[in-house]
């Protein structure tokens, strides 16, 4: 065996797309704000995964530093989202 | 054996994206999803790194992969709960299947910290009062 074989990367491709779809389906649904915030961590939570696949698939060990940044930057957006929500929206 | 450790790392983890993904559409509330989205995602993240690590087999790839995960399994939960607690201060319901809210009325509303005593009426909590 040389690397991992071509199908397998091809497979995870589809099946991470397939699971960016049905977390989008949440973003656009709601109900709440929180929600929404939720559904995006996990879209980037996501990417940072495709992102990986994909390194592994091309050989191109570089990407993985955008994997890095990604998860920096969904951690601060989400906190960032959850006190602006706790601040502006309390009953 | 470092491609079958990656190639089966990748499997799982795809796996485990998809399963916080369907949890994710699937679930009765905003808190059960946050349970689904930060566990099973984080530990996805982790296997689909560890099959880089794997695949690449270099120092320098291994310790970015790992930056990653220690990075992940150190801001997921923060970020849960960071996210869970505005959820329940905005007044965001909880699912019809929920039998204990043990947060009911422990709130203060207007400061939004926690009062200290709580309504262990309506929890059925056991205190003091029921030994005596």
């Amino acid at each position: 065996m040389d690397g991992v074989p071509d199908l397998v990367i091809e497979l995870a491709l589809l099946v991470l797309a397939i699971s960016l779809l049905l977390t989008f389906w949440r973003l656009v649904r709601g109900p709440s704000l929180m929600d929404r915030v939720v559904a995006l961590e996990l879209i980037a939570s996501l990417v940072a995964g495709i992102v990986a696949v994909y390194a592994i698939g091309t050989d191109a060990p570089e990407i993985i530093d955008v994997a890095i940044a990604l998860a920096l930057v969904a951690f601060l957006g989400a906190v960032a989202f959850a006190r602006y929500a706790e601040r502006a929206l309390r009953p | 054996m470092n491609d079958l450790l990656a190639t089966l790392a990748v499997v799982l983890g795809t796996a485990l994206g998809l399963l916080s993904a369907i949890g994710i559409v699937r679930m009765s509330d905003v808190y059960i999803r946050l349970q689904v989205a930060s566990k099973a995602s984080s530990l996805g993240i982790a296997l689909l790194m560890l099959g880089v690590a794997a695949h690449f087999d270099t120092l320098s790839v291994t310790v970015r992969a790992l930056m990653v995960v220690v990075f992940l399994f150190l801001t997921a939960p923060v970020a849960a709960h960071v996210i869970g607690r505005a959820a329940y201060l905005t007044g965001v319901p909880v699912s019809d299947a929920t039998k204990v809210d043990e947060l009911a009325g422990a709130y203060d509303p207007d400061s939004g910290r926690l009062a200290g005593k709580r309504q262990t009426d309506d929890v059925g909590g056991h205190t003091a009062a029921d030994d005596g």
